[in-house]
């Protein structure tokens, strides 16, 4: 049902861990649903994210998704990971079955959610694009905007 | 090579060769119609025949009381829909619990949408059904108790013989779903006094696709299956003498086997006791002592079930889990939110199933793998930090 790229994140999870000095922490999901994610990110003084890592209490595909997008936002800058998307989160694992779409969506949002914490640090208006639902990923309409 | 346990035997079990060997003939020698008259037919029909006794003898059925069909489902469509549809005259309202197979659950739901009503009487802690509460929910106008006599996930066994005597002192069908029963206790229906009484040829090393329902002579319980006049015209279908016959005889081969389920609950009790042991924050769902021998399901705590079976299967361990994740309705268990176990418990359980099949070695395997795996996934969980200061305090 996974694909290969699914199981190697899902064996091999990149960034697992926690920052010390992070200057911005995201955390999404609750352990009702059986997922939740935690990312905490490092941004240097130009905007860009010189190190991220991640932990996550879910499935496979909750791990996976986590383990891409800190890959796909390490080395860039706030304001390009503020566009990474569900979409591009499912493309970089080569797909993931139906059930498990709410997994990149929960991906996506803790990465927001990390960045919108590192501007609420800096006492700076959080960016639209940062703002998220903080519920259970699929109990609230916005995720209906994300890609299936 | 890398070494491959199969510990999910409640899922499914694999064709004994025995099984295998005695019902191949019937596929392109003894391949006629049981219901021809001529010697090609014939000579299915005895078999066929042999089989329905050697079930019979083997439940304390008579022969005419066994009715072959198509897997364990049909068999719990067949005993819910045909009694309830039987007795709509005398009344509409049936007895059920809360931790049913999705067999009984949803063949009620479908009597519920034709105006059926359904009591489902609750499930202590411990995963046993109180008779007094299948009694108390009684009504003038209730025809059917349907009751499980193990529980597929938790492996709890329950009161079936009280159960049955409180239906037949209330003049109300008693039915049970004995599919994870069958094979690994004893089951006699006369002992137990049940009116009806499923079980499934593919959890007790049996084909996939064969069942068996009891029905007590007398009992009111409509045809599901029409057609033309098999099972002394009570289900269509031209019979599957094959896999009647691999039914049988796996029947028999479970039975003689039950002297040795003492080994089979030793090894599930020592991977119990070793993984209580090794993994704190572990435990066990359901009662230990009621419960199935080969039957261990166990929640781990700040950890995701399908995460533990990825992990498992990797290290060639099938085993199966109650998490919402491995389920394509996102639900969690059913069966562990009846017995009281927490959301978010439900999510990181795991059960293992064992069978005659397993060896002291698959035990030792698991008990090798599994205490890395949970630490690993731990050591990457968000919960586990905060919870463990919380039970430390
Ligand atoms: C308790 C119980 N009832 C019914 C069934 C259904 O049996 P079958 O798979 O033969 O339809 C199962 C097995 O999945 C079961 O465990």
């Amino acid at each position: 049902m996974y694909s290969e790229k699914v199981i190697d994140h899902f064996t091999n999870p990149r960034n697992v861990g926690e920052i010390a000095d992070a200057n911005g922490v995201g955390e999404v999901g609750n352990a009702k649903c059986g997922d939740i994610m935690r990312i905490y990110l490092k941004i240097d003084d130009n905007g860009i994210i010189t190190d991220v890592k991640f932990k996550t209490f879910g499935c496979g595909a909750a791990i996976a998704t986590s383990s891409i997008a800190t890959e796909m936002i390490k080395g860039k800058s706030v304001s390009e990971a503020l566009t990474l998307t569900n979409k591009a989160v499912i493309e970089a694992l080569d797909g993931l079955p139906p059930v498990k779409v709410h997994c990149s969506v929960l991906a996506e949002e803790a990465v927001k959610s990390a960045i919108a914490d590192y501007y609420t640090r800096r006492g700076e208006e959080v960016p639209p694009e940062a703002i998220i639902c903080d519920g259970c990923c699929d109990s609230c309409d916005s995720c209906s905007t994300h890609a299936e | 090579m890398k070494r491959f346990v199969y510990a999910d035997n409640a899922a499914t079990t694999k064709v004994l060769p025995e099984v295998r060997d005695v019902m191949m003939p019937f596929f392109d020698e003894v391949y006629g119609n049981p219901s021809s008259a001529y010697s090609k037919g014939t000579e299915a029909a005895s078999p066929l025949m042999q089989a329905r006794e050697t079930i019979a003898s083997l439940l304390g059925a008579k022969t005419t009381e066994i009715f072959f069909t198509a897997s364990g489902s049909e068999a719990d469509n067949w005993a819910i829909k045909g009694a309830a549809q039987a007795n709509a005259k005398k009344g509409r309202h049936i007895i059920s619990s809360k931790f049913e197979h999705h067999a009984v659950l949803h063949a009620l739901e479908s009597l519920e949408r034709d105006g059926f009503e359904v009591t489902y009487v609750d499930v202590n802690k411990n995963g046993v059904i109180d008779p007094a509460d299948v009694e108390k929910a009684i009504r003038p106008d209730t025809t059917l108790i349907a009751i499980m006599m193990a529980n597929n996930e938790i492996g709890t066994i329950q009161p079936i013989k009280e159960i049955a005597a409180i239906g037949k002192a209330h003049g109300v069908t008693v039915f049970t779903d004995a599919v994870q029963a069958v094979g690994n206790m004893p089951v006699n229906v006369k002992e137990l006094g049940v009116d009806m009484l499923s079980l499934s040829g593919h959890k007790i090393h049996a084909p996939k696709g064969i069942g068996v329902l009891y029905i007590r002579t007398g009992t009111r319980c409509r045809t599901l299956i029409d057609g033309g006049g098999q099972e002394r015209g009570r289900r269509g279908g031209t019979e599957n003498v094959a896999f009647a016959v691999a039914l049988a005889k796996a029947l028999e081969i479970a039975t003689a086997r039950l002297s040795d389920m003492a080994r089979v609950k030793a090894m599930r009790d020592r991977l119990m006791n070793t993984l209580l042991d090794k993994i704190p924050y572990a435990h066990v769902n359901g009662d230990t002592d009621r419960r199935l021998a080969g039957n261990l399901n166990m929640t781990f705590e700040c950890v995701e079930g399908e995460s533990l079976l990825m992990w498992l299967d990797a290290s060639g361990i099938c085993a199966s889990t109650g998490s919402a994740c491995n389920s394509a309705s996102l639900e969690p268990s059913h069966v562990l939110l009846s017995i009281g176990v927490p959301v978010e418990h439900a999510h990181g359980s795991l059960r293992f199933s064992l069978s005659h099949e397993n060896t002291e070695e698959d035990v030792d395997h698991i008990i090798q793998t599994l205490p890395v795996i949970v630490q690993r996934l731990r050591d990457m969980s968000p919960l586990y930090n905060s919870t463990m200061a919380r039970v430390k305090e």
